[in-house]
């Protein structure tokens, strides 16, 4: 059974002195598709990192089916953990978060059938709806282009048992072709899956085309 | 000069500067895939020529038999000529034999020497960038307190506290020549700790131990090979000056040291050669051995070192 991915009262900053997501709330469905829309630094990729459990809020909780995602385990006195939950650890978290530049997404000394693999092996079904060939695994991240680089991030983010994507901005640096490409796969895998999106884009078009509602983030 | 030369400013020897502009093509020469091809094939014969000259020095040195040394009183305190070309010592033996013995000598106190160095500063380096905030405070409140006191002061110390000779010398160099290395490597992986693939591991679920292992030491390579290169002039340096001091190797072992400590009483007497010649060879074998490290980081990180 899966449940809805709640943001409840994030509040964030980099610096002390200025707060970039100010009780900040978003609730995202079970299979629903948003995409979150704002001004330029209104907060739209770092609440998307926050939501994926790359940052630690100051305050406020990321929930999935109404259980706190991430924390920090008073127990083990560890430090802020990605993902808490069962097999805690070991498995992907169930909200993945693609970023825009996928050659900083990548370990530029790992070769990309290692990177495509790191958290599972992705089946053909996908690879081919992607349109990954499976010669560039044998290649280094410099050897390939941004837009097959971006396939390579979006595959390996669909591990089995993650229920939420977040894509921040992943297809700004794509040219038209790739870009309805990228979008048709990764939309239609989510359809069958049924896993949710939270989408960031600055194109209006785009936000209609792939998403069920438009969030607004307010600067 | 205190210290090892691995920072990344433009201010090393030589203006090679002027290079790296080359490279990245602002100087408006086109082709400059080309001109780069041609520097990293001359740079990698360059470090196969150097690299082939230091282990021939080592071999030549180590396969010469004990018997070259041999006292030989009817030939003692002669100048250089053709037959003995650094001359020979007041107890006639050959100095180029000694010398070659020597510089083997060194080179293979200098190996183990800086391998431990660069052992010990990898670990601390990544323990401190990876660990809690305390565990990098204390890492860098050695480091500073390790920087503060003289490398000889240091070395004298811990080679006395364990029994001198080569072992204590050892150690003595290996404990103080890690923390430059360590401080590189900290920042290293501090820089590649904030990058988006950890945090995408992390959200895979990997643990700290395999994100370590799989995605930061292999960028550590480049670093730690080349900053264990750089090393060795330093090891070998201090292994000399130590012995001179006396505080080395024993008096009966063909190092460069000794060498230099007995020649000491000979140059006012005449024969400057006898520290000249084989103190030149020590400074020569070591300027190799920086060159070496210099190319080789060249061709490892063809964007970020100067040749």
């Amino acid at each position: 059974m899966m449940g809805a991915l709640e943001a409840k009262n994030i509040s964030f900053g980099y610096d002390r002195k200025r707060k970039v997501l100010d009780d900040v709330s978003i609730s995202v469905g079970a299979g629903e598709r948003v995409a979150l829309v704002g001004p330029s630094g209104c907060g739209k990729s770092t609440l998307c990192k926050v939501l994926a459990g790359h940052l630690e809020p100051w305050s406020g909780e990321v929930t999935l089916d109404g259980e706190a995602l991430f924390g920090r385990d008073a127990g083990q006195g560890t430090g802020f953990e990605p993902w808490r939950g069962p097999g805690h650890g070991h498995r992907p978290c169930p909200v993945q978060l693609i970023y825009q530049h996928p050659e900083k997404a990548v370990n530029p000394r790992r070769k990309l059938g290692k990177t495509l693999t790191e958290a599972y092996v992705p089946g053909e079904d996908v690879l081919r709806a992607l349109g990954i060939e499976p010669a560039w695994s044998n290649r280094y991240p410099a050897e390939l282009s941004g837009g097959e680089l971006q396939r390579f991030c979006i595959a390996r983010a669909l591990a089995p048992g993650v229920e939420f994507i977040v894509a921040d901005e992943i297809s700004t640096m794509l040219d038209v072709v790739t870009q309805a490409q990228i979008w048709q796969a990764l939309i239609r895998i989510c359809e069958v899956r049924h896993i949710g999106l939270v989408a960031v884009t600055h194109s209006p078009e785009l936000a209609a085309r792939i998403s069920t509602r438009v969030v607004e983030l307010l600067a | 000069m205190d210290g090892m030369r691995l920072d990344r400013d433009c201010t090393d020897d030589d203006g090679k500067c002027a290079a790296k502009r080359g490279y990245t093509g602002e100087d408006g020469k086109g082709g400059a895939k080309l001109v780069s091809w041609n520097r990293r094939t001359g740079a990698a014969a360059w470090a196969g020529c150097i690299f082939a000259l230091i282990l021939a020095i080592y071999i030549a040195g180590a396969l010469m038999p004990d018997g070259a040394l041999r006292a030989d009183f009817a030939k003692k305190s002669l100048p250089p000529s053709l037959e003995h070309i650094f001359g020979t010592d007041f107890l006639g033996r050959d100095m180029f034999v000694r010398t070659v013995k020597g510089l083997s000598l060194s080179l293979l106190v200098g190996t183990v020497a800086s391998c431990g160095a660069a052992v010990i500063a990898l670990v601390v380096g990544v323990t401190a960038a990876m660990g809690r905030r305390w565990v990098d405070h204390v890492v860098n409140w050695i480091i500073d307190l390790f920087m503060g006191v003289p490398h000889t002061v240091l070395i004298i110390l811990v080679s006395i506290a364990l029994s001198r000779g080569a072992t204590g010398m050892l150690a003595g160099i290996a404990l103080t020549h890690w923390v430059g290395l360590a401080r590189i490597i900290r920042g290293e992986v501090l820089q590649i700790r904030s990058a988006e693939y950890i945090a995408v591991s992390r959200g895979f679920g990997k643990s700290a131990p395999w994100i370590a292992v799989h995605h930061i030491l292999p960028h550590m390579v480049p670093q730690f090979f080349v900053g264990l290169i750089l090393l060795f002039p330093h090891a070998i340096m201090h292994e000399s000056g130590l012995t001179f001091l006396g505080f080395g190797l024993g008096p009966e072992q063909p190092a460069i040291g000794i060498i230099l400590s007995e020649s000491m009483r000979y140059i006012s007497g005449g024969a400057a050669y006898l520290a000249i010649l084989p103190g030149l060879s020590l400074v020569l074998l070591v300027l190799l051995i920086d060159r070496l490290g210099h190319t080789l980081r060249y061709l490892l990180e063809p964007k970020e070192a100067q040749l």
